[in-house]
């Protein structure tokens, strides 16, 4: 068991994890994911490392109560414990001085251009970090992403804090006023925002690099399932990405993969919701 | 019955083993042979004429005592028989049910030549099965070398060469990407084809007689590398096995409903997606599979969807739609084990043969509609032997599917290479290792099973295994140095 240290509570449906794991976090690299299992009835998950601590071992994990799996292991409490964390997986970040360079984290993507961003940052790039979400409750790590920028957009869709705008907007006028400084482009968010960013960047032809979240099962190079059409062919995200090109990436057919067991997935969360419903009234009665 | 002659051991049947009835099966997971009872074991071993030469253990890729663990059964010895196996075989419950034994030891069964062979394989599986309940014959280690050996995969490969150096006294760590040991063996062969229950019993019961280390969720190539272990360990064995699945290249093969057999295997077989939403992991068919290859993989896949289609349909009450194999070539060329082409027809799977897919189909939401085949004819022999699989001109013709599984083998995991620059690879992306003793090109690292010689047997990575195994001892006690 891969025991919980310590858990913070983001937003009602954001959870921040540190998880015992010294072989993860003696190796973990910023762009870089885990695998991880609850239990015994558990699917296998990839969530991305948001940081790490090689010397006590940790890594920390920030996950977002979208399905069944997450919402349990949002249950989850210092002292209990991960059946399954393997990893570090993926290729990491391609780190180098590139110049001035724009991190675009939407929502619970947050979490994992956290650790981009500041290894560019220690690089000696010039950092531009936009960070969104929907609404003010889901926005975290505002002055952990300012100590490692040097200019920070906020935005919320709704307008509830910093600007409200989605993320594209304030990325397109930064395109406009100094889209020739611009060197290179991160952005780790939904696949619609990732999509939209890489339509937004795409007339500038600024090289924007994407971290895909595709469904995988074993996460390490064997069931295919998480693959990818670029404009050269599939690729599959847990061994060829998980950042890969964003202008090559056939955005329409990523978002329809994503689709395919939302039938499933809503089944799954109506039991566990009843489950949880029942337990509150076993210990109420 | 000793005073049977050889002529009256000869008029015996072949013994045939129970199995779930086919209408019953195929809506369930449980296993479909049923295993020899005490009495059919013995009036199959009854029909062994214990030749003085037996050819049957040369047709063994582990070399198994065959005349000698039958003549225990015969006798009625069924720890003599155990132990006898056990010489050469630490995994009998598995090999018995999962080796393709009509074309290794029955093939070169004397009694084949004029009738039916002994059935070895469901006697191995007789004794294997025995042990795993009565455990009256723990396999013992030597006292400690002192010598340490990682093995990189928990597979047959991994574990057949874990157990013959376990039991020489060298202290075995093995690695595991996986959450549970056993690889191909676990997440690929179906329950009904080989119980968990039984994979994981002889696992365990190995594991604890040789005192060997397994690490769960150790994924070499990132959580550690193959310097790091040679820095830690004398030798090293890789037996990672298959890797990324192969798709072909045509259009449409990312459409939803399209997936290769080993995600679909894994979902089913390691995450229990036919017990979903008891298990979390789904897992869908729809009304009309094509499986592609004729493998043993892809029966394992057809014979699955079929009963993961039965199973929806008792829940819904409509028709459980068709199970498709389309292969390129023709009957004669199926490689999948003949019991389980057997089973896979009269369980109601469908085979189009000399079909090949040319094109996937999808509607607007991105799902799989259709696909677009093209009969074949057997040309000339290609490389392989077999005629080569021709197109017919203007033979195209369109199947109404809306799941593809792809069976048509792997290439093997690009991780292993990660910081293993001594590890040389073939075109084909595999290790190069010695065909005799698994050497590979990188001192102190030995590799076997389908890392080495792609998609295989599980028997024929279990003699891999061994055969470096035996290497590998020589190269710990310095009987044999150099590289």
């Amino acid at each position: 068991m891969y025991k919980i240290l310590e858990k913070q509570v983001l937003s009602d449906v954001t959870k921040l994890m540190v998880v015992e794991v010294p072989q993860v976090a003696r190796k973990a690299q910023a762009g870089q994911f885990v695998i991880v299992r609850i239990g015994e009835h558990s699917e296998r998950i990839p969530l991305t490392i948001a940081d790490f601590d090689r010397q006590a071992g940790t890594i920390t994990l920030i996950f977002q109560e979208v399905g069944k799996s997450t919402m349990e292991m949002g249950t989850l409490e210092p002292g209990d414990g991960f059946a399954t964390v393997a990893g570090p997986l993926g290729h990491p970040t391609e780190i180098e001085k590139y110049g001035t360079v724009v991190c675009v984290g939407g929502g619970v993507g947050i979490a994992p251009i956290y650790p981009i961003a500041r290894a560019l940052k220690e690089a000696g790039n010039r950092v531009i970090s936009i960070i969104g979400a929907r609404t003010r409750d889901l926005l975290f790590w505002e002055e952990r992403m300012r100590a490692v920028s040097d200019e920070l957009i906020v935005c919320t869709d709704d307008g509830s804090y910093g600007r409200k705008a989605l993320v594209t907007e304030p990325l397109k006028e930064l395109l406009e006023a100094r889209g020739k400084e611009i060197a290179r482009v991160w952005a780790i968010g939904p696949a619609i925002m990732m999509k939209f960013v890489s339509l937004t960047t795409q007339p500038y032809k600024v090289p924007t690099v994407v971290s895909l979240n595709t469904i995988m099962i074993d996460g390490t190079g064997m069931c295919g399932g998480c693959r990818v059409l670029l404009d050269e062919g599939a690729r599959f995200v847990c061994v060829d990405g998980p950042e890969f090109d964003a202008h090559k990436v056939d955005w329409n057919n990523l978002l329809a993969r994503q689709q395919f067991y939302r039938t499933e997935e809503a089944l799954a969360v109506e039991r566990w919701q009843h489950e949880c419903q029942l337990d509150k009234e076993a210990n109420r009665g | 019955m000793a005073s049977l002659t050889q002529k009256e051991r000869t008029r015996i049947p072949r013994q045939e083993m129970p199995a779930q009835d086919p209408v019953v099966r195929g809506g369930n997971f449980n296993e479909v042979a049923l295993g020899f009872t005490a009495e059919l074991a013995q009036q199959e071993a009854d029909r062994c004429l214990q030749c003085a030469r037996p050819h049957c253990v040369e047709g063994c890729p582990v070399g198994v005592l065959i005349p000698q663990f039958i003549r225990a059964l015969r006798e009625g010895d069924m720890e003599g028989a155990v132990r006898a196996m056990k010489v050469k075989n630490g995994l009998p419950a598995i090999c018995g049910r999962v080796c393709p034994q009509e074309v290794q030891c029955e093939a070169r069964c004397v009694l084949g030549r004029k009738g039916e062979p002994v059935a070895i394989g469901r006697l191995e599986r007789f004794v294997g099965d025995y042990e795993l309940a009565a455990r009256s014959c723990p396999l013992e280690a030597h006292p400690l070398t002192g010598k340490r050996v990682a093995i990189v995969g928990t597979g047959p490969a991994g574990l057949t060469c874990a157990v013959d150096l376990g039991r020489e006294g060298h202290r075995v760590t093995m690695f595991e990407s996986l959450h549970t040991p056993g690889g191909v063996l676990i997440y690929g062969i179906p329950e009904f084809r080989l119980p968990k229950s039984v994979v994981r019993g002889e696992i365990d019961y190995a594991v604890e007689c040789l005192g060997i280390e397994i690490h769960t969720d150790y994924v070499v190539g990132r959580t550690l590398t193959l310097s790091e272990l040679l820095a830690e360990y004398d030798a090293v064995f890789l037996g990672t096995g298959a890797g990324l699945p192969s798709f072909m290249r045509i259009p449409g093969i990312n459409y939803n409903g399209v997936l290769s057999a080993n995600e679909f295997l894994t979902r089913v077989n390691l995450m229990k997606g036919y017990l979903f939403p008891e298990y979390d992991t789904p897992v869908k068919v729809g009304r009309a599979v094509a499986v592609i290859g004729a493998g043993n993989v892809a029966m394992d896949a057809a014979r699955c969807s079929l009963r993961l289609q039965r199973l929806q349909a008792q829940k819904t009450g409509e028709p459980a739609g068709e199970v498709h194999i389309v292969y390129r070539r023709s009957h004669e060329e199926v490689p999948a084990r003949a019991e389980e082409v057997h089973h896979a027809e009269e369980e109601g799977v469908i085979f189009d043969f000399l079909t090949n897919p040319v094109e996937i189909y999808g509607d607007e939401r991105g799902n799989v509609r259709g696909m677009r085949c093209i009969r074949m004819q057997l040309g000339e022999p290609d490389a392989s032997g077999r005629r080569s699989p021709v197109p017919i001109p203007g033979s195209e013709f369109d199947m109404a599917v809306d799941t593809v599984i792809f069976a048509l083998g792997t290439s093997p995991n690009p991780l292993v290479f990660v910081d293993a620059e001594g590890l040389q690879r073939t075109k084909h992306g595999t290790v190069v290792a010695d065909e005799q003793t698994g050497r590979t090109t990188q001192p102190r690292v030995w590799a076997g099973g389908d890392v080495v010689t792609g998609a295989a047997t599980v028997v024929s990575a279990m003699g891999a295994g061994k055969r470096a195994a035996a290497d590998m001892h020589r190269f710990l006690m310095g009987e044999s140095t150099g590289w």
